[in-house]
């Protein structure tokens, strides 16, 4: 196996979907292959990161504003499709 | 054990009798749905925008069309699935308006090289989130993660950070199960390349710290 087909079994290999006898060839080309052993953990680290970390998160108050905005329009909308019939 | 059954049985059918009761215009019901998923959505915007405005906007004419909609929603998908696809719908048309760029799509840069050969194939740290203080790891991950085309971040948002699969990520997207496969490998082989110069070891290309 070369270098160039680790990668392009990296994302299965990740996500546990590959079959045995695959992964058994993966495996092997892991044991001496140290560039694709530091692309694979470093991988596996990038996506934990990303998954550790939410940069996004929605502040409460910010919610509920949000959820009352919504519901508000929703009402509207509702209500102007009831009373158009 | 009569209660905690009812509940667990509750439980299952939730989504679907919520969905069903919001459908005759029961609104209490559609407002426990976006309680459920607003957090979801609005990270999703966020990731996809790059803009705070522009998410708050997404989050509301989202969850507003899937309310006027909910008519044409079948149930044959998750009704998470059906709200996330008309969430990066809205989120990809403000991403344009701001850019005044009408070419921003899902399938931009798919044949880019970028990140697709690695370069950098020195060890990180043993824990490289302990580099950084907490508000300094969110500003560089925020950085990498907008450097990414928005085909390629939206993919690995809902796969990676989300947690959806593969044919889910399909669904909402529109696209086919190798297409998103391979957006998913390129953004993760891309973020990992240009994560690497804040978190590689100091001693370099040893492997050892």
């Amino acid at each position: 196996m070369k270098c160039k087909q680790f990668l392009q079994e990296l994302t299965d290999y990740l996500d546990g979907k590959i079959s045995e006898n695959l992964k058994a060839e993966l495996d092997e080309h892991l044991l001496w292959c140290h560039e694709c052993h530091v692309v694979l953990d470093t991988t596996k680290k990038t996506i934990e990161i990303y998954r550790d970390n939410q940069i996004y998160e929605l502040p409460e108050d910010l919610r509920s504003r949000l959820h009352q905005a919504i519901m508000t329009k929703c009402r509207k909308s509702h209500h102007d499709k009831k009373s158009g019939h | 054990m009569e209660t905690i059954q009812k509940k667990a049985e509750e439980g299952i059918t939730s989504e679907l009798a919520l969905v069903q009761a919001a459908k005759k215009g029961d609104l209490e019901a559609f407002s426990e749905l976006v309680k459920r998923y607003d957090r979801n959505v609005f990270r999703i915007a966020q990731h996809i925008t790059h803009n705070e405005e522009d998410a708050q906007d997404v989050v509301q004419d989202a969850f507003l069309k899937a309310f006027q909609n909910l008519e044409q929603f079948q149930g044959n998908s998750k009704f998470y699935t059906w709200l996330v696809r008309i969430a990066v719908n809205e989120a990809l048309m403000r991403l344009r308006r701001r850019r005044n760029d009408r070419t921003v799509s899902l399938d931009e840069d798919v044949e880019t090289e970028d990140g697709a050969i690695p370069r950098e194939v020195a060890d990180w740290s043993p824990n490289p989130e302990q580099l950084y203080g907490t508000s300094e790891l969110g500003d560089i991950l925020k950085k990498t993660i907008q450097g990414l085309s928005p085909g390629f971040r939206t993919v690995f948002v809902l796969r990676d950070v989300e947690g959806l699969s593969t044919e889910e990520t399909a669904e909402m997207l529109g696209l086919s199960v190798p297409a998103v496969k391979s957006r998913l490998l390129r953004a993760r082989l891309q973020l990992r390349e240009r994560l690497a110069k804040y978190f590689k070891s100091k001693r370099g290309g040893d492997g050892q710290q």
